[in-house]
């Protein structure tokens, strides 16, 4: 007879609460959420974490993540974070931004930030809309991408290009670590969760800024079932938004 | 004549527009109307609701806390409406998909097999209409021809062939309560 | 034109093309986003601006540059933008340039929620940005009186040379009522003699609101004071419900003045003399009329989707003597007829015990 084993291979964080989000099915930032919270139990540091929420579908992480948690005004996280940090540099600070959230009205803050090499931990969900006000253009919305906004797709004649934050906040002294990941595929989100480490790591370590986008989707206001908008990331989102890292400052590759 | 309805369930089963009906064909005969939907986080929770009010005066508070009818589409609906619908008040329950009681001996309680009915004429989204028709015949608040009307005025044109399909079920729930 | 069927924020939003807005800029936010929406098409097909700012900060600084040039603009929001449009609206009072600004009304402090609130009458006639300037401020209770209301505004914007507020709470955006719409003007090809449009064969023109000598900042400060003095003579307006006669007189605006006329018939119909006066026009706030009919009346009674701020209005109209009594409800919680029907019957028992 041989021998049966068990062994727990998976199970919820410690750094998430056991409740139901409100996330609409198909929506990546659940899984969004589940690398953070296994990067945090990973590093042990859930006891002396401070997240802060944004204004956007992830308003409410603040129930999901078992750690401290604030909430910003739109936009305005990486200032609260920056606060945070200059007064608790013993505590790990991070934000957890949309893309209008953090490229549109929160611009201003989140270059700053970086700029000033804040040493503070942001990940960035790029959903290439806007969710929760129900499906608005998003200042990473791809050319001819119909929104409730551009209803006749993004004309950018008027109303631009999709911005891309990594390689903008890359060529800033202060980044010490930018990468940009998808969570379209299980190959994928291993390495977004690898990033995620890289990222908090960078921080602990008192390298400076570190930021991890996140390509996900929105199948609701997309207007497409869950693997139809995990198809659409890859082969729409990608080509405009490359994956890879674009800034790891020296002292990073020795982490 | 003042009238408030409520029409209510999960989004997706065609609350608002079958409220939004009903206000086009009150208008278009010459009432006063007002429709005001639930929005707000609710509406990403799934439940989609509207209040119509009818009145041959201008209408002033154009929501109310006891309506005077509703359309109850699932059973969350139910479980909050058979409490708020005013004594003496008319409940259209969608029963292919609501198995509570009505538990109340003060209202009229009109029991319709909504989801059946319509996917047995060709498409459950008919739905609502269904229980519009059966609310028109518990409550002629305008008359059947009135909503037929709306729906052949009122249909954007890329839903234009739906008219007929819908106008067929609408008759068709008014029959069920009319023989009930 | 015929009566049709209207969401409030798409008519206000047409109401607006057919004023002639020329450009409009804003950033979507609940309950307010569908007229951004409505626009974003609409404007385009027109050939005219539409562009969807980063944040309101952008938007209303934005939409201070095209008034710069003398052309009718727009933009919209809800209570926490109109928050971040304070900057921009002190310079564009101080600049004395015309602009039309819709707020749709949502529960606050904070990010609050998308409930319908009044919560921000404070906001819009007394604190929408640093120094000594007051919008004119309208406020529609029916989507028809919004579309009016947002009509005439760019009008009074420039008859002005302010800002104009139309102010409604989520409610009004979001229902639907049948409205007429005005028929479309021509866009104005004329230009104000202040507007920038290039100095060619004249010397160069200036918009600006810095006054580094303090006697001329304060001349700029008497002609803005000049200026409120005259719309508060010129652009009162209210309503009334059965006022004449009325024992208890309820003063609402917006929603909370359609919620009073409904609970107003209801005491009628228990033979309580309720009555209802609704200011139309927050600022000027239609102070001479009210005090005049609460000569008439015994009790007012103040309702509001807030804690009581228009109520300071209410009392410094009547007179701190008179008996003003207050029911509102906040965060978004709207108060039903039933509810200030109560409190019009609470008063009518004590006043039948005085
Ligand atoms: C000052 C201000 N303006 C506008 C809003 C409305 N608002 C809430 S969330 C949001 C956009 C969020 O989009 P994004 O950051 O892309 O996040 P997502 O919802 O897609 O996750 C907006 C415009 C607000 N809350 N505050």
């Amino acid at each position: 007879m041989t021998e049966v084993t068990e062994e727990l291979v998976y199970q919820r964080p410690e750094s998430l609460t056991q409740v139901h989000t409100h996330y609409c099915p198909g929506c990546t930032h659940g899984t969004a959420h589940r690398l953070v919270g296994e990067v945090l139990d990973e590093l042990n540091v859930r006891g002396r974490t401070i997240g802060i929420a944004p204004v956007g579908c992830s308003v409410l992480a603040y129930y999901y993540f078992d750690v401290d948690f604030a909430e910003a005004a739109h936009g305005r996280a990486p200032a609260m974070a920056t606060g945070m940090k200059r007064t608790h540099p013993d505590k790990v600070i991070f934000t957890y931004q949309g893309d209008g959230d953090l490229a549109a009205i929160g611009t201003g803050e989140i270059v700053h930030a970086a700029g000033r090499g804040e040493n503070i931990t942001v990940i960035f969900i790029n959903n290439a809309i806007y969710g929760m006000t129900g499906g608005q253009m998003a200042p990473t919305t791809l050319e001819d991408q119909k929104t409730s906004s551009s209803p006749l797709g993004r004309d950018v004649s008027i109303a631009g290009y999709p911005l891309r934050m990594c390689e903008l906040l890359a060529t800033l002294d202060g980044a010490a670590y930018i990468s940009r990941q998808s969570l379209h595929d299980v190959r994928h989100i291993r390495r977004a969760k690898k990033a995620i480490l890289t990222a908090f790591k960078t921080q602990m370590a008192g390298l400076g800024f570190s930021m991890v986008e996140l390509l996900s989707t929105c199948s609701t206001n997309w207007k497409m079932d869950p693997v139809e908008s995990l198809e659409w990331l890859r082969d729409n989102m990608i080509p405009y938004f490359p994956l890879g890292d674009f800034k790891v400052a020296e002292a990073v590759k020795e982490l | 004549m003042h009238q408030s309805i409520v029409v209510s369930g999960f989004g997706g089963q065609g609350a608002l527009f079958a409220g939004q009906l009903l206000t086009y064909a009150a208008m278009d005969i010459g009432r006063q109307v007002t429709w005001i939907p639930s929005y707000g986080p609710e509406m990403r929770g799934g439940v989609a609701r509207c209040t119509v009010i009818i009145s041959d005066e201008e209408i002033g508070s154009p929501i109310v806390r006891n309506p005077d009818v509703v359309i109850v589409l699932n059973n969350p609906s139910m479980e909050k409406f058979r409490e708020e619908l005013k004594t003496g008040g008319v409940l259209v329950v969608n029963s292919s998909m609501i198995n509570l009681p009505a538990e109340r001996q003060d209202i009229r309680v009109f029991n319709i097999p909504g989801n059946d009915i319509a996917r047995g004429m060709g498409d459950v989204r008919m739905t609502n209409m269904v229980l519009m028709g059966g609310m028109l015949a518990a409550n002629p608040v305008v008359p059947l021809a009135a909503v037929e009307q709306a729906l052949r005025d009122h249909l954007p044109e890329r839903r234009k062939h739906l008219v007929e399909p819908n106008i067929q079920v609408l008759r068709r729930g008014y029959r069920e309560v009319a023989n009930y | 034109m015929a009566r049709e069927l209207w969401k409030g924020n798409e008519a206000l939003a047409e109401a607006a093309v057919r004023a002639g807005v020329v450009a409009y800029f804003g950033y979507p936010i609940t309950p307010q986003t569908e007229l951004l929406e409505y626009l974003s098409l609409r404007m385009v097909r027109l050939g005219r601006t539409f562009l969807q700012a980063e944040s309101e900060l952008a938007a209303i600084n934005m939409v201070y540059g095209v008034a710069c040039t003398g052309v009718r603009v727009m933009t919209s929001s809800s209570s926490p933008g109109i928050s971040l449009m304070q900057e921009g609206l002190s310079y564009i009072a101080a600049s004395e340039v015309p602009v039309v600004l819709v707020d749709i009304m949502r529960g606050g402090p904070g990010l609050g929620n998308i409930q319908p609130s009044q919560g921000d009458y404070f906001q819009v006639t007394r604190s929408c940005g640093h120094g000594d300037f007051r919008p004119l401020v309208l406020a529609p209770a029916t989507v028809q009186e919004g579309v009016d209301l947002v009509y005439e505004a760019f009008d009074l914007a420039e008859k002005y040379r302010t800002v104009v507020i139309v102010v409604a709470d989520g409610n009004i955006g979001q229902m639907m009522e049948p409205a007429e719409m005005p028929p479309m003007r021509d866009i104005s090809t004329e230009q104000p003699d202040w507007a920038l449009v290039g100095a060619d064969g004249r010397s160069h023109r200036i918009i600006t609101s810095l006054f580094l000598s303090a006697e001329k900042l304060e001349t700029l400060n008497l002609r803005l004071q000049a200026k409120v003095q005259r719309v508060r003579e010129n652009e009162v307006r209210y309503r009334e419900h059965r006022a004449e006669d009325a024992d208890i007189l309820m003063v609402g605006f917006g929603t909370m003045g359609r919620i009073a006329q409904t609970a107003a018939d209801m005491a009628r119909q228990k033979g309580i003399r309720a009555g209802v006066f609704r200011p139309v026009s927050l600022f000027p706030f239609p102070s001479a009329a009210l005090e005049t009919r609460s000569h008439q009346a015994r009790r007012i009674l103040v309702v509001e989707m807030s804690a009581g701020q228009m109520l300071e209005d209410v009392r410094l109209a009547v007179g701190k003597d008179y008996p003003v009594e207050f029911y509102g409800r906040m965060g978004g919680v709207i108060p039903l007829p039933d509810e200030v029907f109560d409190a019009v019957e609470k008063i009518h028992a004590e006043m039948c015990h005085d």
